[in-house]
C-alpha cells in the first residue's frame, strides 16, 4: 500500500513481482531481490525517474504496487527503510528469522 | 462428512479453468489490475507484506485425513512448510507464487477442497459451531445447514459483486460457540415452542472491524424450507441498498444500523414475499440428501469413565492437566472432543508444520473417525476420541509440540499474522501474543487464573476478534512506532460483550506488564468459582482501569 | 462498443436519444424519466428505458406492456447491484429484453444471463481489451450453477433430484 504523503529523500522504489509475489526493488537494472541492492535516491529526479520506472513495469505486468519508501543509508552504503513497515518488507518476518530475505541475504 | 459428489467436483474443476484464463487475460492485458484484483481474491489469493497469501477454504472447519495431508503436502512441495488457522475456520499459506496458484487449486481440489470466495466481496466460508455433532447441549448438528449454505452461496451469480464481504455463521446449540453476534448473518437453529418444529433464527447486522456492531434478531423462526428463500431476501436489499461510496460503511451492518431494525427488517419481509417459492424454497429431499453425509459414526458403547485414563492420570501429571483443559463433554458415553493446541508457548499461534498436519491426520484418522475441526480459536479439535485412547493420543501429542494443556487458559491466544506477514496491519501481534504466553507460562499460575480469552489484532479489521476477547488488544501506529491498545470485558457468546477500552496505547514491551496487573485484579477480587469475564462484569470497569494507569502512567 | 448476447455479437438496432421528440427512428433507447414525461412515444415505436440509478422496480412496473428494453447501467464492473435490479424486474413480471451496459467484464457474462439479462453492452477501452471471443469462451466456463431459479438450465438440485428419481426408478 502506497504511503499517503510522499516520502522524504533519500529514498528506494519497492514493489511485489507479479508472478512470484516477492517483493523486489528497483535496481540500478531492474529489479532486485536484495535490498541491499535497491538503487538510493538522493534527488527529486531519480525519484521521479524510479516512479516512471515502477509504473511502465506496471503497465508491462511484471510488477503490481510500485511505490518510493524513504530510508537512511547505513556506513556501509546499505539503505534501510525509516518507517518500520517497510523496513519488515525488507527482512521478513520478525517471528521466522529463517524465511524472507532476511534468511535467503543473511542480512 | 460432507463428500462431494461429481456435480460438486465439476464446480470446482470449472472455477479453476475459469481462474487460470483469468491469469492468463492478466499477463496478456486483457484484464486490467484493478479488474484482476476482485476475481484473484474471490479465489482466496491476496498479496501480503512479503508474498501472495492463499486462503483454503475449510467449510465449516471440518477436515479428513486425506484432506489435512494433502495440504502438508502443499506446504512443503509449494510453501515454505507450514499453514496457519484462521479464526474463520481456514487455512493460510504464505508463501505461493501466482504461477503455482493453479497446480495448488488442482491438488485441493483432488481432495475436494477449494479457495472459491475466502476473500473479495461476496459471501465468504460459512461457519459453525466446533463441537458440531458431538456438544451435550446441542438441539440440531448445524453442518448440515452450513453444507447448504456453502453450495447455496458458492458462485452465486447475483451476490458475488457485493458492496463489501459477507459472512454467516451457524450454530446448532444452545450455547453460541460460533459468534453469530460478529457476524452479517447469524442462523440459530431453534425450535417453535407451539409446534416443536426446528427451524431457524435469524440474526443480521454484527460485524467487528473499524465500527463494531451487535448482531440482532430480524426473525424469530423460520421453516426449514424457508431459510434459502429468507437469506436471498436479506442479500438481495444489501446488494441493492448497502452503501458503495465508502469502504469503512459498506457491510450490512452499517444499513441495518442507518435504516433502523424495523425498516430493516420490513424490507426484507416485503422482498422475501415477492420472491417465487417454488424455486427458493429448499427441497426437502436435498436437505435430507446432505443431513444424511453427518449421521454419528458408529460409537461404542462404552462405560463413562475409563479407567486406562484415570490410572495413566495419576501417573503423569501433564496428562492430568491435558485432560482437565483440553476436553470437552461429549453426548456420547465414554469418548470426549479433544483440543490439540496450537498455541505452544512462545511460537505464533495457530501456526501448524507439515509435519504435525501429519500427525493430526493420522491422529483424526485412527481415533476421531477421521474427522478434525478448525475451531475459530485457531485450534484443531478431534471430535470423538474414547476416553481410554487418551493417554496414546496425548504421547503422541506432546512429542510433537501439539501437547500444550491450555486450552481455554490464558496463554491460548487468539491472534491474527499481523504486521509481520499482512499488508493491512498496523503492527505486530504474533510478538505480542509470544511475549504474554511467557510471561504466563507457568502451568500452575494458569490454573489459578483459569478460563480467559485474549484475543490480538494487528489492525483495524480485528481478523484476532479483540473486540470479543476478555482482553483484547488491538496494535496500532503512534508516532512511527507500534502502539497496544487494551480492552476488557469482551465476550463472543451468549452474553455477547465488545470489550472497553483501559487507556492509551502502550509499546509492546510493556503489555505483559499491564496484562499481569489486570490479571491480579482479578486474583485479588474474585468472588468462589468466578471466572476472569465474571469478575469484569461484577465490578466493572473501574479498578481495571486503575491498575492499567499504574503502568500507563510509567511510560507516559 | 460491443454488444452480444448468448449467442454472440448483435448489431445494435437502438437509436440513443435524451428524449424520444428528438428520435429520428422508431426504435429508441432514453433515459427512463424521459419516457415517463414524453407525449411523443407512438404505438408503432419501439421503447428501451435506460434506467437511472435511483429507479426502483415499483416505479418501472407499470410500463412493462410498453417497454421492449430496459437497460441497467454498471458503472463498474465491482458493483453489482445491477444483478439484483435485473432478478427484480424478471421477479415484477418484466418480459421484454434486458440490457447490462457499462463496465463489466467477461467473466460476469454468464452472471448476467443467469440473473435474467439477455444482453451485454461493453463500451471504451474495456471493449477493445475484451472481444466477443473472450466474452463467449467466459460463457462456456461455467456449466453449472447450485442456485434453483437462475438462468435458463437446471441447476444442481435439481438435477440431483432427477437422478435421484431416475435411481428410485431403476431400482423399482
Amino acid at each position: 500500500m502506497a504511503a499517503a504523503k510522499r516520502p522524504t529523500l533519500p529514498a528506494i522504489l519497492i514493489a511485489n513481482d507479479l508472478l512470484e509475489g516477492e517483493v523486489v526493488f528497483a535496481a540500478a537494472q531492474g529489479w532486485t531481490r536484495d535490498p541491499r541492492q535497491a538503487l538510493v535516491a538522493n534527488d527529486e529526479a531519480t525519484a521521479q525517474s524510479l516512479e516512471k520506472f515502477g509504473a511502465t513495469e506496471f503497465l508491462h505486468a511484471r510488477i503490481v504496487d510500485p511505490y518510493l519508501v524513504a530510508v537512511e543509508v547505513n556506513a556501509q552504503g546499505v539503505p534501510q527503510p525509516r518507517h518500520y513497515r517497510e523496513a519488515l518488507r525488507a527482512l521478513g518476518p520478525s517471528v521466522r528469522p529463517d524465511l524472507g530475505k532476511q534468511a535467503d541475504f543473511q542480512i | 462428512m460432507y463428500r462431494y459428489d461429481d456435480f460438486d467436483r465439476r464446480v470446482v474443476r470449472e472455477r479453476i479453468a475459469q481462474f487460470a484464463s483469468q491469469i492468463e487475460r492478466r499477463l496478456s492485458g486483457a484484464l486490467t489490475e484493478d479488474e484482476f484484483k476482485p476475481l484473484r481474491l474471490k479465489n482466496g489469493l491476496y498479496l501480503q507484506l512479503h508474498a501472495y497469501m492463499l486462503r483454503v477454504a475449510i467449510p465449516y472447519g471440518a477436515l479428513n485425513a486425506r484432506q489435512v495431508r494433502q495440504l502438508a503436502h502443499i506446504a512443503d512441495t509449494y510453501d515454505r512448510g507450514y499453514g496457519h488457522f484462521t479464526t474463520r475456520q481456514n487455512l493460510q499459506f504464505n508463501w505461493p507464487k501466482l504461477k503455482d496458484v493453479p497446480a495448488i487449486l488442482s491438488l485441493l481440489a483432488d481432495v475436494d477442497m477449494h479457495c472459491i470466495q475466502t476473500s473479495g466481496n461476496c459471501i465468504r466460508n460459512v461457519t459453525a459451531d466446533h463441537f458440531a455433532g458431538v456438544a451435550h447441549d446441542e438441539l440440531e448438528d448445524p453442518r448440515p445447514v452450513a453444507e447448504l449454505l456453502r453450495q447455496w452461496s458458492t458462485l452465486h451469480p447475483e451476490f458475488d459483486w457485493l458492496g463489501r464481504k459477507f459472512k454467516i455463521a451457524v450454530s446448532g446449540a444452545a450455547q453460541d460457540r460460533a459468534v453469530l453476534k460478529s457476524h452479517d448473518v447469524g442462523v440459530r437453529v431453534v425450535r417453535d415452542p407451539a409446534t416443536q418444529q426446528i427451524g431457524y433464527q435469524i440474526l443480521a447486522g454484527g460485524g467487528l472491524g473499524r465500527t463494531p456492531m451487535i448482531g440482532q434478531v430480524v426473525r424469530d423462526f423460520l421453516p426449514r424450507e424457508k431459510l434459502l428463500k429468507y437469506l436471498e431476501a436479506v442479500l438481495r436489499v444489501f446488494n441493492l441498498e448497502g452503501r458503495r461510496d465508502n469502504k469503512f460503511k459498506a457491510r450490512i451492518k452499517i444499513l441495518v444500523h442507518e435504516l433502523g431494525l424495523d425498516a430493516f427488517r420490513a424490507r426484507v419481509e416485503e422482498e422475501y414475499a415477492a420472491i417465487d417459492a417454488t424455486s427458493a424454497d429448499l427441497d426437502p429431499r436435498e436437505y435430507a440428501r446432505i443431513a444424511g453425509h453427518f449421521a454419528p459414526p458408529a460409537y461404542e458403547t462404552l462405560p463413562a469413565v475409563s479407567r486406562r485414563l484415570e490410572e495413566a492420570q495419576a501417573r503423569d501429571e501433564h496428562l492430568a492437566r491435558f485432560v482437565e483443559h483440553n476436553l470437552t463433554r461429549h453426548k456420547q458415553r465414554g469418548y470426549a472432543a479433544l483440543t490439540i493446541s496450537l498455541k505452544p508457548i512462545g511460537l505464533p499461534p495457530g501456526d501448524a508444520s507439515s509435519r504435525q498436519l501429519r500427525v493430526i491426520a493420522d491422529l483424526a484418522e485412527k481415533y476421531s473417525f477421521d474427522e478434525a475441526r478448525v475451531a475459530h480459536t485457531q485450534n484443531i479439535i478431534l471430535p470423538h476420541v474414547r476416553l481410554e485412547d487418551v493417554p496414546d493420543i496425548f504421547a503422541i501429542l506432546r512429542a510433537e509440540g501439539l501437547g500444550e494443556a491450555n486450552a481455554g487458559l490464558i496463554t491460548d491466544i487468539v491472534s491474527c499474522p499481523g504486521l509481520d506477514y499482512c499488508a493491512l496491519a498496523t503492527a505486530r501481534s504474533i510478538p505480542v501474543a509470544q511475549a504474554l504466553a511467557q510471561r504466563f507460562a507457568d502451568p500452575k499460575k494458569q490454573k489459578e487464573i483459569g478460563e480467559l480469552s485474549i484475543k490480538i489484532s494487528g489492525c483495524i479489521n480485528a481478523c484476532g476478534h479483540h473486540h470479543v476477547g476478555n482482553i483484547g488488544i488491538l496494535g496500532l501506529e503512534k508516532k512511527e512506532a507500534e502502539s497496544y491498545q487494551i480492552t476488557i470485558g469482551g465476550d463472543p457468546g451468549d452474553a455477547y460483550a465488545l470489550g472497553e477500552l483501559l487507556g492509551p496505547g502502550l509499546p509492546a514491551e510493556h503489555v505483559p506488564d499491564a496484562v499481569e496487573r489486570l490479571v491480579a485484579v482479578y486474583l485479588a477480587q474474585r468472588e468462589p468459582g468466578e471466572t476472569f469475564i465474571e469478575t469484569t462484569r461484577r465490578l466493572g470497569l473501574a479498578p481495571f482501569k486503575a491498575a492499567f494507569k499504574e503502568i500507563a502512567d510509567v511510560v507516559a | 462498443m460491443l454488444l452480444l448476447d448468448r449467442h454472440g455479437p448483435l448489431d445494435d438496432a437502438w437509436e440513443r436519444a435524451e428524449y424520444v421528440c428528438q428520435a429520428e427512428t422508431k426504435q429508441v433507447l432514453a433515459p427512463f424519466a424521459a419516457i415517463v414525461g414524453s407525449d411523443a412515444i407512438t404505438d408503432d415505436m419501439k421503447i428501451g428505458a435506460l434506467l437511472e440509478p435511483e429507479r426502483t422496480v415499483a416505479e418501472v412496473a407499470p410500463f412493462f406492456d410498453r417497454l421492449d428494453l430496459i437497460v441497467i447501467h454498471f458503472p463498474s464492473s465491482a458493483n453489482g447491484r445491477g444483478f439484483s435490479m435485473a432478478r427484480q424486474l424478471r421477479q415484477a413480471g418484466y418480459k421484454g429484453r434486458l440490457r447490462a451496459f457499462g463496465a463489466l467484464i467477461a467473466d460476469q457474462f454468464p452472471q448476467a444471463l443467469a440473473c435474467g439479462f439477455d444482453e451485454v453492452e461493453v463500451i471504451g477501452a474495456a471493449a477493445a481489451r475484451q472481444p466477443a471471443e473472450i466474452w463467449m469462451a467466459a460463457l462456456n466456463r461455467i456449466s453449472l450453477g447450485y442456485q434453483r431459479g437462475y438462468g435458463t438450465e437446471s441447476s444442481i438440485v435439481e438435477r440431483r433430484l432427477l437422478a435421484g428419481a431416475a435411481q428410485g426408478a431403476a431400482n423399482v
